[in-house]
């Protein structure tokens, strides 16, 4: 065999590091990263993959179009907030609208464990139906598969889109100019929060709820009022650490943020303190951060805060050196230091 | 947010670090014990308001830092075994034992949970009886009440299928080493606050008299720490040494005696190994004769594991405040935190990894 045509079916992750997947290869940090990098990327090497977007950006005759997938596999199924099936649909709306994308048609493929109590399914189609209502996205094709019982956790769901483009501006992490703004829709951690107390049994004084929501119209209005948006990212699994740290390398700048710009809700940052986990690392569902031109800044943070999903907006940092791809905390004490991505997900301390 | 905001702010830290430096005429070498401590001066960059003459090093007070590599092992051993639910505080699932961790017994099928109260494992021996649920119970004196406390139930209700795996640290014994041994270079300590609040401080008393340091009981916010250091660096200045309380607010002379007669009840003090730094006299718990059947080790067999520590890491060092992380030549190459060498690495409260975490594109030129 010729070394062009011949293939390895050695694995590029060193297996002696990890023989088995590990949650940490899903948690959105470093080692999902480099299961991205070194496994799939140079596998189905293209120019849309490449980009490293929440979605590809496809031509289609006539113009271009958004195209992302995601897959939902949270445990609980219902928490304060919202449930699997909103989820399901926010999250990959979200994906498109980060794209710059009007989002505009769904597929959702259901892998259901033998035992689900149809009650339970029916809640999630109904939660379903109104979070495309809301988001104004139609669900057009599906797939549904039934598994052994203990072969699943109840449901997962996978859901695709696809959306389409109304303006001539190009939206992604190679955009991001140096001086440009960032912006972010709100305080931090919720979802992450809310998931955890639901799942643990923690108790606060009230009840934490999850940020989880739509994202495409706060973006499509910021984008219709000429607003120049360079880049934009929905924070998920890994925090605003992850999003930020992401964009950083991928646009191969410094981002300095001013951790007092960031606001947390006052029992999200009591939960925590108590469990020891750096709010920056904390999921989120409903919070994007947008890069935007300086002189821009000022109107989109008004813009954003007019809109009901941008109600908290601030700005908590700029793009402010040309190298080398990592993200800088102002912190509260007036000191600076690196806000890193975290290796998998975040444990909680002993003491 | 009240007991959090004050303690972190700007203005208040200027003005700490500008007395602290009006105060400061000579160098002096502190040493902070507790690694949540660590975590929070590297965090909040303390260290880099403080003037050159200020040297801080950290000490030995992160439990998974110090919990020794064959404990580690002993866990996946038991935690690898059929029909048992093995249960420990988050952060010790990373920790690597000399052939894997905690999380990889997982992922092939162990039932490896991580639970926030020792109580909460008690709760699931008493919902699985088909099961044998072993609880992880690793810490120093902050953690040994809740410990003791799960045990002491247990024996109360005569729960059969729940044991603990002890790794039981104390603080003072561990302080007495670093200052008895040659190298040391350490002249005052912040205690650690959160142990403070349930032994109290008169065991540090019996430690300023004989080696005539200076130890400030201090707690965990940047305010905290630069408020502790200012009442150390006085006490070195003035040329005294006694014990300080700075934590009032958590901390009494007594501490928390309810706490103490729990963890008096159950367990009894101890030599124990502590990760590279070795043997440490009366530095541990074990439990009491009486409680012994709740001891995993015994129930399970695991008693005789040997382990090795890899030779390249200097984790002994460090956590006596002998070596700063990025002196280290595996720092942030051959260890990072996704490859430790060693437990400093591993944990978040170690000192490596606070060091890799927020400011590793200093390893190469440190501050």
């Amino acid at each position: 065999m010729n070394k062009e045509n011949s293939f390895t079916l050695q694995c590029p992750l060193s297996l002696s590091d990890y023989p088995h997947v590990l949650l940490a290869h899903g948690g959105g940090g470093r080692l999902m990263n480099q299961l991205i990098e070194k496994m799939i990327l140079p596998e189905f090497e293209n120019p849309f993959l490449k980009t490293r977007h929440d979605g590809a950006i496809l031509p289609v005759a006539g113009g271009k179009v958004a195209f992302t997938t995601d897959s939902y596999v949270v445990h609980p199924l219902f928490f304060p907030g919202g449930d699997i099936g909103s989820l399901a649909v926010y999250g990959t709306v979200n994906d498109l609208a980060m794209c710059g994308a009007r989002p505009l048609y769904l597929s959702a493929g259901f892998i259901l464990e033998e035992g689900l109590p149809m009650d339970t399914l029916w809640r999630i189609v109904k939660s379903m139906k109104m979070a495309a209502e809301k988001a104004g996205v139609q669900l057009v094709t599906g797939d549904t598969k039934v598994v052994d019982k203990g072969k699943g956790d109840g449901i997962f769901i996978n859901t695709a889109g696809v959306g389409v483009f109304e303006h001539d501006l190009i939206v992604g992490p190679k955009q991001i100019q140096l001086g440009d703004a960032i912006l972010i829709n709100g305080d931090i951690g919720r979802h992450g929060i809310a998931i955890m107390a639901e799942r643990e049994g923690l108790q606060f004084e009230s009840t934490v709820e999850s940020d989880s929501a739509p994202l495409a119209e706060l973006v499509l209005k910021l984008i219709s009022a000429g607003i120049q948006i360079h880049c934009l990212r929905d924070l998920t699994r890994g925090g605003l650490a992850a999003a930020l740290n992401e964009l950083a390398q991928a646009g191969g700048l410094t981002f300095e943020i001013d951790e007092r710009a960031v606001h947390l809700d006052g029992q999200v940052r009591g939960a925590c303190e108590i469990l020891g986990l750096d709010p920056f690392y904390v999921a989120n569902e409903g919070r994007l951060i947008a890069f935007v031109a300086a002189e821009d800044a000022g109107r989109a943070l008004a813009l954003m805060q007019s809109h009901e999903l941008g109600r908290g907006a601030s700005i908590i940092g700029k793009a402010s050196e040309k190298s080398p791809g990592q993200v800088t905390l102002m912190s509260r004490i007036g000191t600076r230091r690196i806000l890193d991505m975290i290796s998998g997900e975040q444990l909680p301390r002993i003491c | 947010m009240k007991f959090i905001d004050e303690y972190r702010d700007a203005g208040s830290a200027k003005k700490y670090a500008r007395l602290i430096a009006k105060t400061t005429t000579r160098p002096w070498t502190i040493m902070e014990v507790c690694g949540g401590q660590t975590h929070a001066i590297v965090k909040f960059g303390v260290d880099e308001l403080l003037p050159r003459d200020i040297t801080l090093v950290h000490g030995p007070g992160c439990p998974v830092c110090v919990t020794p590599l064959e404990l580690v092992d002993k866990a996946v051993e038991i935690a690898s075994k059929p029909r048992v639910i093995f249960c420990s505080f988050g952060d010790m699932l990373r920790v690597p034992g000399s052939k894997k961790d905690l999380f990889s017994v997982k992922a092939q099928g162990g039932d490896v949970r991580i639970v926030y109260s020792p109580l909460d494992a008690l709760k699931l021996a008493e919902q699985h009886p088909d099961k044998q649920v072993v609880f992880f119970a690793v810490g120093f004196e902050t953690t040994a009440p809740a410990n003791a406390m799960a045990v002491y139930q247990a024996f109360q209700k005569g729960i059969q299928n729940f044991t603990i795996l002890v790794s039981h640290v104390l603080v003072p014994p561990a302080m007495e080493a670093i200052l008895s041994s040659p190298q040391n270079r350490v002249q005052g300590f912040l205690a650690a606050g959160h142990v403070c609040t349930v032994m109290g401080y008169t065991e540090y008393e019996p430690i300023v008299r004989k080696f005539g340091v200076p130890i400030v009981v201090t707690g965990f916010e940047p305010l905290d720490i630069l408020e502790g250091i200012y009442l150390c660096v006085k006490q070195l200045e003035e040329g005294r040494c006694a014990v300080e309380n700075q934590y009032a607010r958590a901390v009494r002379r007594d501490g928390n005696r309810p706490a103490q007669e729990i963890i008096n009840e159950v367990f009894c003090v101890i030599p124990r190994k502590w990760r590279g730094v070795g043997e440490i006299p009366h530095s541990g718990l074990a439990l009491q004769d009486k409680y012994r059947d709740f001891d995993a080790e015994i129930r399970f067999g695991v008693a005789e594991v040997c382990a090795e520590e890899s030779p390249e890491c200097i984790s002994g060092l460090i956590l006596q405040g002998i070596t700063k992380p990025y002196e280290c030549a595996a720092f942030g190459t051959r260890c990072t935190p996704d490859r430790p060498l060693g437990a400093t690495m591993v944990s978040s409260e170690g000192a490596c990894a606070a060091y890799y975490r927020y400011r590793h594109y200093r390893a190469e030129n440190p501050v």
